[in-house]
């Protein structure tokens, strides 16, 4: 008799079999094969325009925030010990880590400087500085702006505070909006694409019932059999993320492009292009394979019964 | 060697088909099954290479409950069983060598070996030289040849044949049982379930009567014994 024994682990030669015969899948039910390709291009694509969008107004809302500085404008009557007074008074409200001095001249330039070639049109204006002097203050937490501010306007001495508090909280809410929105799409469109990959599967299945019939008769191992059906998924998961990966870095680039050489005086910074196109086509194909898994995992258990 | 202790089977329908067996087939041993229609001779066979489950009692071959067993040890317990059916079930779109080999490829037998054992198992059912040819322009004996060179390519201590000659006429079913004694001689169990008197009463052997899911007859060298 023949000495056997029922191997668990994978020699290379079955890996090949079991890609050669996940490809042959594919090939079997070949409209619904590319129907389901479609499905994990299209849902791959919104995902990864969605992470795109999402990632870069994150980073734009965090760049925000961390600069979001109080102005606290002092009143042109305000003596200097009363000023050091109100100084002392910002600086002992809770949540402040710093309190810096502006003179109006300083407040001028920055201004001008902050609009770029705009800001020409106000160089006029040093002869005659309509601005006050001003106390910079910074919040250990942007979370608190709102709060010391409200404060600082309360102390003697403040004409006026400003902040960019509406930009943010704005800012917030539509990131907020924009990621359920894409969140719901993208678990409905996930959904659909395993539904398709899992169908598709069970058509191979039934197509390949008789040699699955003969396999588990001859003692194959319930993971031989699964194998080819597994790669078909992820096959079909690959194939799909190609198009969106596609897209996602040939769009990046030329809307860095395009940012670059039409609107240079925007002040959005993108994510730069690497690593950040190459870390999210990681992803998508993460992604796709995820799907095809869950696709074929669906139909064997309902299906192939091994 | 294959032993039933008390065995019961009743499918999820309610369709009792075993109804307490004791059995004991030795190794080596050519035993008929006989039995009207519906007497739970498949479901006896498909027990032992754990297609359906006992209900109750024990199944033991070659030393390992069957009943017992994991199901991810369930293919190693098949690697021991050959099985062969009334219709064949060759896969249409493969060779008769590509049909056999299809078996050991399965388990992961290396290619050279794989060569040798097909080729041998093909002189074996003598259709060495039917190798290339498509299963559709084989005669149906020569199929259910094909089918026995596919169960016992791989050497199995046992063969459950499952009626092999239901769809031949008498001198091709005679072909058939000149190999299944050829590999009963060469040490391997042969069980065979049949509704073939002339076979069983010219060809004699142990017979076990299955009747309503009971044996009710058990003979050394028996005959058929039902008028069909």
């Amino acid at each position: 008799m023949m000495k056997q024994e029922v191997n668990t682990g994978m020699k290379i030669k079955t890996f090949g079999r079991h890609g050669k015969e996940g490809f042959k899948n594919l090939g079997r039910n070949g409209w619904m094969t590319f129907a389901s390709i479609s499905a994990v291009t299209v849902t791959l694509l919104l995902v990864g325009v969605c992470l795109a969008l999402l990632l870069n107004l994150k980073a734009f809302g965090d760049q925000l925030e961390s600069d979001v500085e109080i102005s606290a404008f002092i009143d042109l009557t305000a003596k200097q010990d009363q000023q050091d007074e109100l100084k002392e008074s910002i600086e002992n409200i809770s949540g402040v880590e710093t309190v810096t001095f502006q003179s109006k001249e300083e407040g001028l330039d920055n201004l001008i400087e902050n609009l770029g070639d705009n800001g020409e049109v106000f160089e006029s204006l040093k002869e005659e500085n309509p601005l006050s002097d001003a106390f910079l203050v910074k919040t250990t937490d942007p979370q608190d702006v709102n709060d010391v501010a409200k404060q600082i306007q309360q102390l003697d001495n403040v004409q006026d505070v400003e902040f960019a508090e509406d930009t943010v909280n704005r800012l917030f809410k539509v990131l907020e909006i924009a990621r359920n929105v894409g969140l719901a799409l993208v678990v409905g469109l996930l959904f659909t694409a395993m539904f398709l990959i899992s169908n598709t599967i069970k058509l191979t299945i039934v197509a390949r019932s008789h040699e699955i019939e003969i396999m588990k008769l001859v003692g194959a191992t319930n993971w031989f059999i699964r194998w080819p059906f597994l790669i078909e998924g992820i096959l079909i998961g690959i194939f799909g993320s190609i198009i969106p990966i596609g897209i996602l870095i040939y769009g990046y680039y030329y809307l860095i492009e395009l940012i670059a050489n039409r609107f240079p005086t925007l002040f959005i910074d993108l994510l730069p292009v690497t690593p950040f196109v190459y870390q999210l086509s990681g992803l998508l194909i993460v992604l796709g394979v995820i799907i095809g898994v869950w696709g074929s995992l669906t139909s064997m258990r309902k299906f192939l019964k091994v | 060697m294959i032993e039933m202790k008390d065995v019961w089977k009743t499918y999820n329908n309610g369709i009792k088909a075993i109804n307490g067996i004791d059995i004991k087939i030795d190794k080596g041993e050519f035993v008929y099954i006989v039995g009207p229609s519906g007497a739970g001779k498949s479901t006896f066979m498909r027990m032992m290479y754990r297609e359906e489950k006992a209900t109750s009692g024990t199944i033991v071959i070659n030393g390992k409950d069957v009943g017992k067993l994991k199901n991810k040890h369930v293919p190693k317990l098949r690697r021991e069983i050959g099985v062969v059916f009334q219709d064949f079930k060759l896969l249409p779109r493969l060779t008769v060598y590509e049909n056999v080999a299809f078996a050991l490829e399965v388990i992961e037998e290396s290619k050279a070996n794989t060569r040798k054992r097909v080729m041998e198992t093909l002189s074996l059912v003598n259709l060495k030289n039917k190798a290339r040819f498509l299963p559709d322009e084989l005669s149906g004996g020569e199929q259910q040849r094909v089918s026995i060179a596919r169960a016992i390519v791989n050497n199995p201590h046992i063969l459950l044949t499952d009626e092999p000659t239901g769809n031949l006429d008498p001198e091709t079913a005679w072909g058939i049982m000149d190999i299944l004694d050829q590999i009963n001689n060469r040490g391997t169990t042969v069980i065979m379930a049949t509704h073939n008197k002339d076979i069983v009463n010219t060809f004699r052997k142990r017979v076990i009567a299955i009747d309503g899911g009971l044996v009710t007859r058990d003979e050394a060298r028996g005959e058929y014994g039902y008028e069909n």
